[in-house]
This record gives C-alpha cells, structure tokens and sequence, in this order.
C-alpha cells in the first residue's frame, strides 16, 4: 500500500480558508457583545499627567471606559516568560494600561468600550490625555550611552541585560590569526504583518465563573497560562480558543496587554467584548522583530581556515520586556554562532536594550536569522580579505559529514548533518563556474552581475524541556495528541500545537492515516481550543511537526498495538502470527482471516469480545519530549544583476536547497520555503521598520513598510537533500529556513556584484536608494 | 479604521450631483474610493456627505474626439488600459493606466477621481501636462468649463477647481505625428512613483522637431520642463540629453523622505527623462 508520507496531497485546510467559511476571531459573535478600542498615547517617551474620561463617558452608546489607575491594581503586569540565565536580566513592570509613563507611540492609556464599533471609534478621540513629553531614545546602541533617555528609574542605561556566549579562547585566536576582518552590521526593525491582524473576544459565565477568550493565538495553553496569572483567575476557569489565525511569524506567542484588558471588561461587564486590531494600530502595538546593531569580526588562516568569531550585540528590546523576549538575542542568536563551520574560538556579547519602541519577540527565524546573516557575511568578507573563493572558504570550514553528532563550542549537539551535499547541488543547479566566467565577461561591459552563497544551519525543533528549563524559558516544550477512534473507526486527533498556516491539519492526518492504512479523509485534526486539546505549547520554532508530529505517531502507534492484541484476539491467533498488510493484520499466509483497523475499531469502541484486562475504547493520548533539537540545514543561492546607474537589484535566480529530512508533504514543504524565503527577500531588499528620533514609527502603514508582493518576487527554483534527524520521526522543521537563509544570501551576492568597487558590505534593506549611495560613496572614495 | 459618520447619496443625475455641491457643505464626490476612503478612515478627511456619481452613465466611457479622444471622469484605469480608442490614438495613456496599482485597484479606481485628487507622486497628471489635455469641469453656478492640464495641478492635492466643481472628462489632442513614452520608478510600499517622466517627442526625420517633458513625484506638483527645448533640431544625442535633464532638475526644490533621498530621487530624475525621451525618440520615429 502505497503510504501518505512523502505525499504532496492537496491542503485539507484550504477548501474553507480559500471560500471565506472559515472563523476567525474577528468572525466570532455572540449576543449582547460590546467593542472595545484603546486610547494609545502619540509620544514614544511621556509623563502622563492627567486623563479626562468624563466626555468619553457621556458619549452615545459608551458602556464604560477604564485608565490605567482603574486596572493597575486588579491585573498583574504583563509577565515576560523567557529569563535567560547569567545575563541579570531585568523586567521592568509592564502595566496593561501606562498610568504614571507612556514608553512607546502605541502604549495603551485607556480602555473605551461602546455597543457598536462606531461609537467606540468616536468616543476614542473624546477621551483626553494630557501629557508631559520626555526625549525618546530609539537606537539600541545610543540607548546604553550617557545622556540617553531613560525608560525605567530602576534600570540604568536602559541596559536589560549583558548576555555572553563563549568557546575556546577567542581573544587568542584574533591575536594569533593570519586576518581578521570586522564589520559593523544593522539588522533592521521588521514588522510581522501577519493577513490577519490580532484579535479578542472575551465572554464571562458569571453562573459558572468561566472566562473564554478566543484570541489570534499562535499557543492558546499558553495564552491560558499567562491570562490566568494575569487576571488572577484559577487556571482552569479559564479556556482560551484560537479559532482560524491568519498567520502568525512569531508574533501571536506573546501575552499582550488587550487580551487581558477586554477579558477583565467582560468579567466585570457580564457582557462579551470584542478587540480588533486595524492595520495601523498592528504596526504600532504587536510586536516587531530583530532590531540589532552589531560590531562583529572573524579571524583565520591565509588558507582559508576559520579561528575565531566575535560579536558584539545591542538588541533593542522595545519599551517593555516582551513574553520571549529576552531569549531571542541569546539562546537563539548566540548559541549558533558556529553555523555551520567548526568555528574553535567565539565569544559574544549581546547587549539587551530598552528603546521606545514597540517591544520586540520572535520573528519568524527569531535570533536565528540575525546569527546566520552575521556569520554568512563575515565568511564573504573573510574569503575576500584572503583573496580565496567564499565557496572554497565555505568548504573548508564545513563541520564534515562523518562528524556528526557533532558539538559546537557553543555547546549546540547539532543531529545531523551533509552540508556539502546540499552546496554541492545548489552549485550544481546554478553552474557556478560558468557564472563565474559570465561575471567576468559582463564587468568588461560595465555590467555588475554577483552571486551569493549561503549555507545555515538551524535550531528547530524546539526543544527537549529540560534544555528549556535550564536556558530560563518558562515553560515546557514538549506537545502532545490524542487520537480519538470513533465506533465507525474515524479518527480525530487533538493535538496541542496550534497551526495557524503551516498545513498541519493535511501533515498529521497523513501520520494517522498510514498507521491505520486509512485514506487521510478518515482523519481530523483538532486544535486551538484549551479545553479540548492537550496540554501543548504551541507553533513556533518550526516544531509543531518535530515535536507534536511525533507525539501524534506515538499515540498511533499506542492504537495499532492495542488493535493488534484486539485482532489476534479475535482471530484466535497468536500476536507473532499475525502481519500488518494491505491495511489489516492478517495470519501469515491465510489472507482470509484478517481485520481491518476500521472493524478492529468498532469491536474495541463496542467492547464484546474484548481480552482479558484490555479497556475498552479505541483511543490513546501521548506526550513527547523530544532528546534533542533538530537542526536543518542547506544552502541558498542567488544571482543579481545592479544597476549600476541608479542602486536596483535584480535577482536572476534563487536556488533553494533545503535539508529538512524527509518531507511529510513535499509541496506544503515548498509552500513554507517558498513564504519563507519571500519574508527573507522582503528583508533583505525592502522591508524596513523607521523611528525618527521622537520615537514616531514613520512607516505606518503599507504605503511606507514595504510588504513584498508577487510582482516584485523571482521565481524560486527548489530543491532538497535528505538527511533525516536521528531524533524522532526522522523530519526537521522548515518553515523558518527560507528567512533565515535567504537575507544574507542576497546581500552576499549584491556586494560580490559591487566587488570592483570595493564593497563589502550595505546594510540591508538593499533599496536602490541605499545601493546607490553605496556607489556613489565608493566611487567618490576611489582615486 | 471608521470613517466620521457621513450621509450617502447615490447621484440619480448629473443635475443632482451639482445642486448637492453647490450647497457648499462639504459635500464629497466619490467615484472609485481608493484615495478619498483610505483618508476618511483615518479620518484626514470628514465629509457630511458623500455623492456617489458612479452609476452617472454620461461620466463614464471614452469616445472618439477630433484626431484624439474624450475619456469621461469615472472610467477606470482597467477601462482605460483595455480601450482600443486610446490604444490608436494616444497608447501611452493606455500605457500608464496599466501599471497603475493592482488590478483591483485599477477596476474600481477612476482616472477623473485621480486627476481631482491631484496626489504629487501619482502618474497620470504628468502625463495629462504632457499631452497638453484639457479637462471638463461643470458647476450650478458657472455652467460648463474647460481648464488645461497646464493650469488645473496647482500643489499637493490642490487644483484651479472650485468647490461647487464636478470633473467630468478628459479631451486628448490625439498624438498627430508626435510618441510618448513614460518612465517612473516607483516606491516600493506605495506604488507610487518616485520619479516619473513623461515625454512626448515630434521627428522630422531623425532630428527631434518638437518636445515636452513632464515630471511627477519630484516635489509639490507636477511641472513641465522647458530644459528639453535645447534638443530641438538635434538627434537627441546622449551628452546633450544628459545635459538637459541635468538643467531640468536643476534648481527644482525636491523633497527626500524616508524611500528616497532629495539627491536619489533628483539623480532618478535624470535617469527616467533619458528613458523616457530616447523612448519616445525612438517611437516617434518608427
């Protein structure tokens, strides 16, 4: 029988996103439900000094408005969940609503709540807060040095935390080396733009006690947990759902101050109400992603070999320490400096910041994009600086196949790895030599043609709890299904992941439904609601199908070995005769006497026959804690053509190799390196998050932050290698892989383009407007 | 994103249309939305009234006029991409409309709606100056006039309309023996253009007889540029071009902002107007 893995079957989740009949948070109404809008302050850095709500109260169909002084005592401050150990991280106190100081433009000052999204709207604009504006600081370097701003009286220079990674002795290996080369590298502010904006609905059962959210979530056990401690509620009076979520990239894992603010509203209410973020105010207020400034260097042989890494980080951390952020410049940054080289000597020093800007999390890639575009692009400066080819250096310093496990001196036991092989076909798809030649050739006719070349290794998977215990993450990180066989022998699967784009409702089914050899119809997938679902901890870090894939195999497999006992049982057999063929155990060599899973099924939900001391019902649960991380791994390429006369950068072609193990469903693994690399593209060329100096986010909209579209994307060709991880089901995460990877690969190959000119480096955004004062600053440079 | 709360009226006619104006209350004309809507919501814009003059069927279509065409107010940039009128008689308008946005846009946005709106950094006024166009304005009060392209963009937003004026079409001369070409760069979020240059260029036989060239996106409003004149009887050769074009953004006060630098945007300038006038050389003389 043919099997569902390593089948590319359409998405089952499609039919309803694609018609419009899928429900979305901002979709869920229920009687006498009430709108909620905030009062958000304009300044990035102000002393509140009054707020008047009297006209806001009398305004027509205004239910009740509440300030930061009505709820500072009632809610406990938005927790931050991620402490990284050694680092003296410290958490200022996050108010749901800023009463004594607003710290960034978009920081809450008051609650309105109206019986229509209309009156809500105007009675905004009536409430009227008199502030005393501060100087802002935005710059995560500027923000640590004497005279900046100052956010919070209790933390001097704004500095959250001095986090280091060290292996081996670095300040030897730079004093000992060959070359060294260093650079000064900005990796921008980003904005998530998820399609769907964040959302909240809160109903009260005041009967019953019980509170139900249904909120953009991309981790509803989470939400679960923190709302309950925010809002001082019995963890199990409160039941989060996350209905259909619209995209997430990082930023729905965190507790926000709304959700817990419209729940607070309709616990004291009695009526539900309902938040919904508008395109504007999701640019202001949910969180925003990398914000780095780093002073980075490496070291090594004339001959290419690699000896040390240094870096130097200030990560801006926004106004307040966000649910994870403090872990996403560290634990996810630092510890995979070493790429994927054998890279003996690093240290890094990464600098967590308070600016007045909206707080930063995880963005799709979280710490990881920053780490492999630094070490990518010190491996093109370095190869330049020595006159050697960047593949060659590449090469040469690759963490050899049969190494592997292998350990980082970061500490990292990366699984698996063949990261020739995936060069070495990426080459091979470009023809890397003929370029080479066309290169030379096309500069004689003033052409600037370049090519990048990347290869990433990164941390998926996330992650064996203990490993999360002990790098400070406040919460497991295990998942778990159950998997529920009904009488008529279909199944559904709960499952504590919680997909909001990635397929799994298609990539799960396909695990069940081999294991019963069932056609994948037969099996649903259940998530996102925390009184239905088991314990989990939600989707991101590419682990839902690492981690809650595994677990879902594991329950199944529970579930066959119960149907196996059941069947010899039933055909009088002994276990060891019996073989699982064509969907049904059979005794060796007598086809006739079989049973299908779906009739087994039936007689285990009817309990008739059943052995001696085996339960009734067909269903199983399981928990699984993964050993280690995964760590996929490829290589990018890309070859662009500059115009040289006014900075555009065309790319004319992208070569993805992606090394993910073996793909569930080959063409949802494409879809995620396809998004992937876009938001990665969207980065390296045109996205760009800007504060002015007062703290004013001057790309606001998408007239300004610039969204990749279709149109502006190449065409993408794809490929694979399959190194499947020793660790579980064989397969790795990839729906991070694509930005990780394909940031730094443009930028390495517009600075080989502009090579001649002696580039080494624009940081990106690569806008033509950048590219081109590029040149024209080295041509000036030039004698 | 709600807009103020405002009244619709769905204009049963022109006549209509024109008495709701003249009540000078504010009243807004909407046609395809795309700009006014996006204002109202965030509430840079707060009309009591909203006139809904897309049904209007006299608004709409473009016709065959003299050597050129008449292109009513409220058809759309789709329309106009797709028009086998303009196509013949003035292509670079079909041209332009067809990189406008996206196609949703395109099918709901009008180019009457646009031209009123007079937006510094959209296309088509830059075009309109080019084509020395005329535009059809009517009134309760003042009746029927028609205002040049030259003297209708007069700033941001800002245009020779009174506010009792309804747009009601656009004439075209018709390209005679003369080509267009239009070249912009566009700002990557917006679509916007950057820098646009529209050049409209006369042969007789491969030296340049006649020119005009418009730009859009440099600064407040769109402006001809008479520094072209100099390649009058010439072939149109590089250095002169460049020297032109030089002269043309020389002394033009333009605004940098975020996407764009004064001094990138004043270099793409240059950049477009030799695009767009070897393009049209080029055209002019196949």
């Amino acid at each position: 029988m043919a099997t569902l893995f390593g089948s590319g079957i359409k998405r089952r989740e499609d039919p309803r996103l694609i018609t419009g009949s899928a429900t979305y948070t901002d979709d869920v109404k229920l009687p006498g439900m009430v709108y909620a809008m905030f009062v958000r302050s304009p300044y990035a850095h102000a002393r509140i000094k009054s707020i008047d709500v009297a006209a806001a109260r009398k305004a027509p169909g205004v239910v009740a408005v509440y300030t930061g002084k009505d709820v500072k005592d009632r809610l406990v401050p938005v927790p931050c969940a991620w402490n990284p150990p050694g680092c003296d991280l410290k958490v200022p106190p996050h108010p749901q609503l800023a009463w004594d100081k607003v710290r960034y433009v978009g920081d809450a000052v008051a609650m309105v709540i109206a019986e229509t999204r209309a009156q809500v709207r105007d009675a905004v604009d009536l409430v009227e807060v008199d502030y005393d504006s501060l100087p802002a600081t935005v710059d995560p370097e500027k923000a640590t040095q004497k005279g900046a701003a100052q956010l919070h009286d209790e933390i001097p220079n704004n500095i959250a935390f001095i986090w280091k990674v060290a292996g081996g002795d670095a300040e030897a290996a730079f004093r000992s080396a060959d070359a060294s080369v260093k650079e000064r590298i900005v990796q921008q502010r980003l904005l998530p733009t998820a399609m769907e904006p964040r959302a909240a609905v809160a109903s009260y059962n005041r009967g019953s006690g019980q509170l139900t959210l249904w909120c953009t979530s991309q981790n509803p056990h989470i939400h679960r947990f923190l709302c309950s401690v925010m809002l001082k509620l019995p963890e199990h009076r409160v039941r989060v759902i996350a209905p259909e979520v619209g995209g997430g990239f990082g930023s729905k894992i965190p507790a926000y101050p709304d959700e817990a603010l419209v729940s607070l509203a309709a616990m004291d209410l009695g009526r539900p109400v309902k938040w919904t973020e508008d395109r504007s105010e999701n640019y202001k207020v949910t969180i925003h992603g990398r914000d780095h400034i780093e002073y980075v260097e490496m070291c090594g042989t004339r001959d290419g070999k690699i000896t040390g890494l240094r870096t130097r980080v200030y990560a801006g951390l926004g106004g307040y320490a966000s649910t994870a952020g403090p872990g996403i410049p560290t634990i996810l940054h630092g510890l995979i400096y070493s790429g994927a080289y054998t890279i003996p000597n690093i240290l890094g020093v990464i600098h967590g910041v308070y600016t007045n800007g909206t707080p930063v999390d995880a963005y799709r890639g979280a710490g990881r994009p920053e780490a492999a575009f630094l070490v990518e692009r010190l491996v093109d400066i370095f190869a330049r600086k020595i006159g050697m080819d960047p593949v060659e250096v590449r090469r040469k310093n690759f963490i050899p196949r049969d190494k592997f496990p292998y350990t980082t001196v970061t500490g990292l036991t990366y699984d698996s790895g063949n990261y020739e092989g995936a060069l070495d076909k990426a080459l091979g798809m470009l023809d890397y030599k003929t370029f080479r030649a066309d290169q030379v050739r096309a500069r004689k006719q003033n052409k600037y043609l370049g090519v990048g070349v990347v290869s990433y290794v990164e941390i998926c998977g996330l992650g064996p709890s203990a490993v999360a215990g002990a790098v400070g993450f406040g919460a497991g990180l295990y998942d778990s299904a159950i998997v529920r066989v009904y009488p008529t022998g279909v199944v559904k699967v709960y499952i504590g992941a919680s997909p909001h784009g990635q397929g799994e409702e298609t990539t799960f089914a396909q695990i069940v439904a081999d294991e019963f050899g069932y056609p994948v119809e037969n099996v649903e997938i259940i998530h996102g609601d925390t009184d239905n679902t088991p314990q989990g901890w939600g989707t991101y870090g590419s682990r839902s199908t690492a981690v809650c894939g595994s677990a879902v195999k594991v329950a199944a497999v529970k579930l066959k070995e119960k149907a196996r006992k059941l069947a010899a049982h039933l055909l009088e057999a002994n276990e060891a005769d019996l073989e699982w063929k064509d969907g049904k155990f059979q005794v060796k060599g007598s086809p006739d006497k079989a049973k299908g899973f779906a009739e087994l099924a039936l007689m285990a939900n009817v309990a008739w026959n059943m052995p001696a001391g085996m339960e009734p019902g067909m269903e199983a649960s399981a928990f699984f804690d993964p050993t280690n991380f995964v760590y996929p791994f490829g290589t990018h390429v890309c070859t662009v053509d500059v115009d040289i006369d006014t900075g555009e950068v065309k790319i004319l072609r992208y070569i993805a190799v992606d090394d993910c193990g073996p793909p569930i469903n080959p063409m949802i693994v494409d879809g995620q390196i396809h998004g992937g690399v876009v938001q990665g593209l969207g980065e390296a060329l045109q996205e760009i998050a800007v504060y002015d100096n007062e703290g004013q986010l001057l790309t606001g909209t998408m007239m300004d932050y610039a969204v990749p579209r279709a149109s502006q994307m190449p065409f993408l060709e794809l490929a694979h290698t399959v190194t499947p991880s020793p660790v579980n089901l064989g397969v790795k995460g990839c729906g991070e892989a694509g930005t990780i990877a394909s940031a730094a690969c443009v930028v390495n190959a517009v600075t080989d383009a502009l090579s001649p000119l002696g580039i080494n480096h624009i940081d990106k955004p690569l806008t033509p407007a950048r590219v081109w004062a590029a040149i024209q600053k080295a041509k000036g440079a030039k004698p | 994103m709600i807009p103020t709360s405002f009244d619709y009226v769905r204009a049963g006619s022109l006549k209509e249309t024109l008495n709701l104006l003249a009540a000078g209350d504010g009243t807004k004309i909407i046609a395809g939305g795309h700009s006014l809507l996006p204002m109202m919501k965030f509430r840079l814009v707060q009309t009591p009234r909203l006139v809904d003059i897309s049904r209007l069927e006299e608004l709409r279509g473009i016709t065959e006029h003299k050597k050129g065409a008449r292109i009513g107010a409220t058809t759309t940039y789709a329309e106009l991409a797709t028009s086998p009128i303009l196509r013949e008689r003035c292509p670079v308008v079909a041209e332009v409309a067809a990189e406008i946005a996206d196609l949703q846009v395109r099918n709901r946005g009008t180019l009457g709606g646009g031209l009123a709106h007079a937006d510094p950094a959209s296309d088509m006024p830059a075009v309109m100056l080019a084509l020395d166009a005329e535009f059809e304005l009517r009134s309760k009060k003042a009746g029927k006039r028609s205002v040049k392209a030259r003297e209708f963009f007069k700033g941001p937003f800002a245009t020779a309309m009174t506010e009792d004026e309804l747009f009601t079409g656009i004439v075209l001369g018709g390209m005679g023996r003369t080509a267009a070409a239009y070249e912009s760069f566009d700002q990557a979020a917006s679509g916007y253009a950057l820098v646009g240059v529209c050049a409209v260029v006369a042969r007789k036989r491969t030296a340049i007889a006649a020119i005009t060239v418009a730009f859009t996106g440099l600064g407040e409003v769109q402006f001809l540029s008479p520094a072209f004149d100099r390649l009058v009887d010439t072939k149109g050769d590089r250095a002169t071009l460049a020297q032109a074009a030089l002269e043309a953004v020389k002394g033009v006060e333009i605004a940098g902002d975020l996407h764009a630098p004064a001094e990138y945007r004043r270099h793409l300038a240059q950049v477009a107007a030799t695009r767009a006038v070897q393009k049209a050389y080029e055209r002019a003389g196949a």
